[in-house]
Formats: C-alpha cells, sequence, structure tokens
C-alpha cells in the first residue's frame, strides 16, 4: 500500500450527502477482476452523458460539463470534499479503487458510512472526518477561491487552510501506524499466528460444530 | 461480570489479541465468498505466496453476475463470464468447505444460500465481501460486510482487524397489522433514524412485534440495518432460530447439535444490558412504505404525499430533496398512491425467501398484471427456494398473472446482468436500494414489500395492500 505522510492537494468540492457507492463507481465496472483501472469511470454517470460501460476510451466519451469533476478549476484535485454520510451503500471497494485512481488521496466529509471509510485506509486514502460547520466553511473558502488548497499532515492530524487555519482530527493508532509507513496490513497480523492458532485450538474444545 | 449485550458476547468470544488502542484481532468462523468482490483477493494471496489459513470456512457461490434465464446458453457477456469463471478457478485452486456455482441446483445469493445451507450459524462471526451481510445477524450471529482487502485478510489470516462498534437496540412493541411485514418495520426504521442513524453502532432488533418475525421475515430487517448505517444488525436466538437451522446440510448433528443448541440458547442480550442508543417504534402504527426518493430514507407511509421541498428548513436537505424529485421525475404533493409504476421486481437478498414468494402470490392469486406494466421479475433468492415454490404451484400463479418466472440471482437489484431498468423507468422493487442509477441507469426505484409490489403490479400503481 502507498504511505501517506503530508499532501498539498487541491480541493474538490462534491456538494451533496450520502454519495453512495453506486454513484462513486457503477456496477457495470465491477465485472472487472483488476484493482486499477477505475478512475476514468469515477462518478460515471454523473460526470458523463453518454452511458459508461467496460472498456470504452474515456476519450471518446461526452463529459456533462456541469459536473464538478470536468470544471477545469478542479483538475488535478486530490482532495475531495464531501458532505454527510459519504460513501454509503455498497461494501464495493472499487469506489477507493476509482477515487485512488483518479488521484484523490484525501476525502473530507462530517461524516462517513463505516465500510467505505474502513476501506479507504487499506488503498492509502485518508479519510477525515471535520466537524460540519468547518466542512460548511471549506465549502465556502473553495468556492470562493479558485485554486484552492489545502495541507494534510497526517503525522500530526491535522488539516490547515491557506488562512492559517487548522483543525485536527482523529484516527486509530493503528491505521495511522499503517499508513504513514504504507504497511502490509495481513504481514502486521500474521506477527499473531500462534495466537490465532492457539484461539482457535480453544474454540476447536468448546465448539467442535465451527470446524466441522 | 457485568451485563452484556448480545453484541458485546458476540464481540467478546472472538477477540484474538487486542491491541492498545482498542482494535483488535476478531476471530472469523464463516467467510462466504461471490465472483463481484473476491478476485482481487484471491490474485493478492497468489502475489504473496500465501495460502487460505482455513479455506473450510470459506463456503462460496456465484450470484451478481448471473443471468436469470436461458441457461443453457451460459453467461453471454463476456466480461461476466470471466469473471465467474475466476471465481470457479480460485475454489478449485484454493479449496472451500461447499461451493455452489453458476447452475448449480443450489446456488443463490449469497445471503439466501448461506442461511438455507446451514453454513450461518448462531454465535458465529460471519463475514462477506458485501454489505447485505448484516442479513445473517437474523441468527444471532456477528455478521457484516468487508471489502476486498479484508477479504484478502480473512482468507490469509481468519482475522479482522476490527474495532468494537457502539450498542444500539431498535425496540418494536405490539403487533404488526396484517398487510404489514418485516420489509416495512425496515423502511419505517430507517425513515425514524435516517441512513446514517445506525453509523457506528451494531443494532440489535427487539420487542414482541420483532419475536413475532419468521427467520425469513428477521433476514430482511437485519439485512436492510446497512440502509441504516449500521454494518451489523441482530435478532436474538429463540426456538424459531433453533428450529430453523435444525436438519440444514452444514448445520451440526446428533450430539454436536444438542450442544450447540444448548450454548445457542444463551445468545441473547441480558436483561440489564445497557445500550448506548435505543430507539422504540409501536408495532400497530407502522403501515405499508413506500420509498419516494433516491435514498432509503426517502420513505414514507401509502397513505401520504410526497414531500414539498419548501417544507423543508435545510439548505442541504432541501436540495437533496429538489434533486431526488427531479430524478425521480415526480411533484411535490403527489399522493403515493396516484404514481404509476412501468415494472416490477420481487427479488434480492432482502425479499426473495420461500415466505416472500408466498406473500406475493397470495396477493396476485386468480389477478393479472396491469396492462401498462410492461414486466414483473419474479427471481426466487436460490435455486433451492425456486424448487420450494414450484413444488407449491407459486410459479404457475406468477405465470398465470402475466409474471416472469427466473432463475436465481441478484438480478434488478442492482443490474449488473441483464436484469435492469430503462432510463427514466419506475420500477416497484422489493430490493434495498433506491439509489440513482442502481436498478440501471436513469432507473427510478421505489423500495416496497413483496405485497405492496404485487398489488402495484396488478393495479399499475402504488396502492394500499390492506385495502386492496
Amino acid at each position: 500500500m502507498k504511505a501517506f505522510t503530508t499532501l498539498d492537494g487541491l480541493v474538490c468540492p462534491l456538494d451533496r450527502a450520502n454519495v453512495d457507492t453506486d454513484a462513486i463507481i457503477p456496477k457495470q465496472f465491477l465485472k472487472s477482476i483488476k484493482r486499477s483501472g477505475f478512475g476514468p469511470n469515477l462518478f460515471d454517470e454523473w460526470r458523463y452523458l453518454d452511458h459508461g460501460e467496460p472498456g470504452m476510451d474515456p476519450s471518446s466519451r461526452r463529459p456533462n460539463p456541469d459536473f464538478v469533476l470536468n470544471q477545469p478549476r478542479y483538475r488535478g484535485a486530490q482532495v475531495l470534499l464531501g458532505r454527510e454520510n459519504f460513501g454509503c451503500g455498497s461494501s464495493r471497494e472499487h469506489a477507493p479503487w476509482a477515487l485512488e485512481d483518479y488521484g484523490f488521496r484525501v476525502v473530507i466529509a462530517p461524516s462517513f458510512a463505516d465500510i467505505f471509510f474502513n476501506n479507504c485506509y487499506k488503498n492509502g486514502v485518508l479519510p477525515i472526518v471535520l466537524d460540519a460547520a468547518v466542512v460548511e466553511t471549506l465549502f465556502a473558502e473553495c468556492f470562493a477561491h479558485e485554486g484552492y488548497t489545502l495541507h494534510v499532515d497526517l503525522a500530526l492530524q491535522r488539516v490547515t487552510a491557506p488562512s492559517g487555519a487548522s483543525w485536527a482530527f482523529d484516527i486509530t493508532g493503528h491505521r495511522k501506524d499503517c499508513l504513514l509507513k504504507g504497511l502490509d496490513e495481513i504481514g502486521l497480523t500474521l506477527h499473531h499466528a500462534d495466537a490465532i492458532r492457539a484461539f482457535e485450538e480453544r474454540r476447536r474444545i468448546e465448539q467442535p460444530w465451527l470446524f466441522a | 461480570m457485568s451485563a452484556q449485550t448480545l453484541y458485546d458476547k458476540l464481540w467478546s468470544s472472538h477477540v484474538v489479541h487486542e491491541g492498545s488502542d482498542g482494535t483488535v484481532l476478531l476471530y472469523i468462523d464463516r467467510h462466504l465468498v461471490h465472483e463481484v468482490t473476491s478476485p482481487q483477493a484471491y490474485e493478492g494471496l497468489k502475489l504473496a505466496g500465501r495460502t487460505p489459513w482455513r479455506s473450510d470456512s470459506v463456503v462460496a457461490t456465484a450470484d451478481h453476475n448471473t443471468p436469470t434465464d436461458h441457461w443453457e446458453r451460459g453467461i453471454v457477456d463476456p466480461v461476466s463470464r470471466q469473471q465467474v469463471e475466476t471465481l470457479d478457478a480460485n475454489i478449485a485452486h484454493f479449496g472451500a468447505r461447499a461451493y455452489f456455482p453458476f447452475r448449480d441446483a443450489a446456488q443463490g445469493i449469497v445471503h439466501v444460500m448461506g442461511p438455507e445451507q446451514g453454513a450461518t450459524l448462531p454465535g458465529m462471526t460471519v463475514v462477506c465481501g458485501d454489505s447485505h451481510t448484516s442479513t445473517h445477524g437474523a441468527f444471532g450471529a456477528l455478521a457484516f460486510g468487508i471489502g476486498t482487502s479484508e477479504v484478502e485478510h480473512v482468507l490469509a489470516t481468519q482475522c479482522l482487524v476490527a474495532k468494537k462498534a457502539r450498542n444500539m437496540r431498535v425496540c418494536v412493541t405490539g403487533e404488526l397489522a396484517a398487510g404489514v411485514t418485516a420489509k416495512d418495520v425496515a423502511l419505517a426504521v430507517i425513515g425514524r433514524i435516517g441512513t446514517a442513524g445506525g453509523t457506528g453502532y451494531t443494532i440489535e432488533f427487539a420487542g414482541s412485534a420483532i419475536r413475532g418475525l419468521s427467520m425469513e421475515g428477521r433476514m430482511t430487517l437485519c439485512n436492510m440495518a446497512i440502509e441504516a448505517g449500521a454494518r451489523a444488525g441482530l435478532v436474538a436466538v429463540d426456538q424459531k432460530t433453533i428450529d430453523y437451522v435444525a436438519g440444514r446440510p452444514l448445520a451440526p448433528k446428533a450430539d454436536a447439535w444438542a450442544r450447540a443448541s444448548a450454548y445457542w440458547a444463551t445468545l441473547v442480550s441480558d436483561p440489564d444490558a445497557h445500550f448506548d442508543h435505543e430507539v422504540v417504534l409501536d408495532g400497530a402504527e407502522i403501515e405499508p412504505q413506500v420509498t419516494w426518493g433516491t435514498s432509503p430514507e426517502m420513505v414514507l407511509p401509502i397513505g401520504a404525499k410526497v414531500p414539498d421541498p419548501r417544507a423543508e428548513p435545510d439548505a442541504t436537505r432541501r436540495a437533496g430533496i429538489e434533486r431526488a424529485l427531479a430524478y425521480m421525475g415526480l411533484d411535490a404533493n403527489t399522493p403515493l398512491a396516484e404514481i404509476p409504476v412501468d415494472k416490477v421486481f420481487i427479488g434480492s437478498c432482502t425479499n426473495s425467501r420461500i415466505e416472500d414468494l408466498r406473500a406475493a402470490a397470495a396477493v396476485v392469486r386468480g389477478r393479472r398484471k396491469a396492462d401498462s406494466v410492461t414486466q414483473v421479475l419474479v427471481v426466487p433468492g436460490s435455486g433451492l427456494v425456486k424448487a420450494q415454490a414450484e413444488a407449491e404451484g407459486l410459479d404457475r400463479i406468477f405465470l398465470a398473472a402475466g409474471f416472469e418466472w427466473r432463475e436465481p440471482g441478484c438480478s434488478m437489484c442492482l443490474a449488473m446482468n441483464a436484469d435492469r431498468l430503462e432510463p427514466g423507468e419506475r420500477c416497484a422493487s422489493t430490493s434495498n436500494r433506491n439509489f440513482e442509477g442502481r436498478q440501471g441507469q436513469g432507473g427510478r426505484t421505489h423500495l416496497v414489500s413483496p405485497a405492496m409490489a404485487t398489488a402495484a403490479a396488478i393495479a399499475g400503481h402504488f396502492v394500499d395492500v390492506r385495502t386492496f
């Protein structure tokens, strides 16, 4: 996994609540057996006027000029600013894969759906929960100033605006460590292989039907 | 020891190791696998030179991509076919306790197949790369959806890195009225607490109305816990749970059964257990529900009217309502019972079990779909549900009514196969998500119970099934 330390990123505002993972990456692109290549279909139904199918050449598509990702001022954005309950719905990890493949490394919202939130960390994407009033401020500043960027420092757990205002965010120690170092979580868990085996042996005796 | 909730009991009995920040390694008993969220996980195992920790914990099936008609033709879409064949190859290579491939007699939607096979047992931790894994909480199992990286993690280590959620209890008191089902309870709960109301919680559904539900009904309810934001829903074990599990192919037998069922009977919340949040609904007051928007929380009783965004004071919510009405092609203040439907879908992991099909058949028996309704798809949840329905003659009732009787699979719930809505088409659907484009780009989904969907198919518009 890609490590995440600090980022100075252009911010793209996605001004709607309850953005679901079906919207982030529609179902037809879930037929892929790969982890990469989802970026061109991120927000496909909002981003294009024509219907997208796997294998289409993105340059032959008709972009929707009204959709925020297609506005020139947000080209190259690495920070996605969202609203409540971001990432609700399907557990598809293709959603953070698509965000990461497009170039987003940070998503900021007042709240996230649990599965999406968790999936982000596994893919070097940092989801940040900030107070609703702060997010409101960020939306206003982002709309007002073309080229609006935010500085994100994971070690310090802070988001800093161009004005110098900054806000702390929470993250568990385990997730922070994995993300800062880009660690392989499976490898870490396998350090506890003896504990897993011991747990299993005890349960084989207590609840043998679970191993039948 | 202090009083524990059912969730506390399930959680603590699966903790292998606890880290200093409260993150734990949680042992996973059952890993359900399907074709969409597993290929990258198996590939990850291969690339790292790892092998599954316990392949006998895996029970797999193909469901999302599989067609629901003309099985003799196989899977025509080459991209879908490749994904299903990749699952075949991965199971052949890495092994599984049981596999129900495309066209197997017991193939089905993973959340219908699991309980049906006894692959889901009370007291287990159950995971699957699918958010509707919450379904299995109906058995007093801790069951939740995971992403593909976690699928790989469970395959490699039999554990998940997890943090405990908080406890919420949703108590539905009294009894449900005739014509009101578990689906209506689920939608009413979501209407009350919102699609993020359960975020960070495990929801235990309790109360006399829940005890009165069949296992199928409890599965419908727990299935939609995720639509309320909760990764896991739970119903305490009772005699109905144990009776449902008895005799299932993967359920314990003989001496093991006696030991297991005695243990399962303890899987209830202690009387004075603490819940961080409690919600109470009067079961008798719940009416048949219909969603009108593009989020499951945009739901109202059948007697209501489409809301007016001008009455919403919050700007983000008002914009959400306006966008939803534009997408749904609805005018504010239209009575829900005057909304016509083009198609009807009866199926999905929410509502495709035998009880759901019986409920639909009971409404349509001797009647026909409205001419204005272009298609009514009835898609059983599994091959075994299909066989049972046919043994009861339900297929003939549906066919006589002008409905289509299909092969099992996820079908038009998420439209990964050929079953989908065309742009602008309006559907009464027994599935779980009314998101934009969920059932096909531009499609308009209204979530309802099987009885309400069937009544809409006959009337050509939504109608109160209690007086239909």
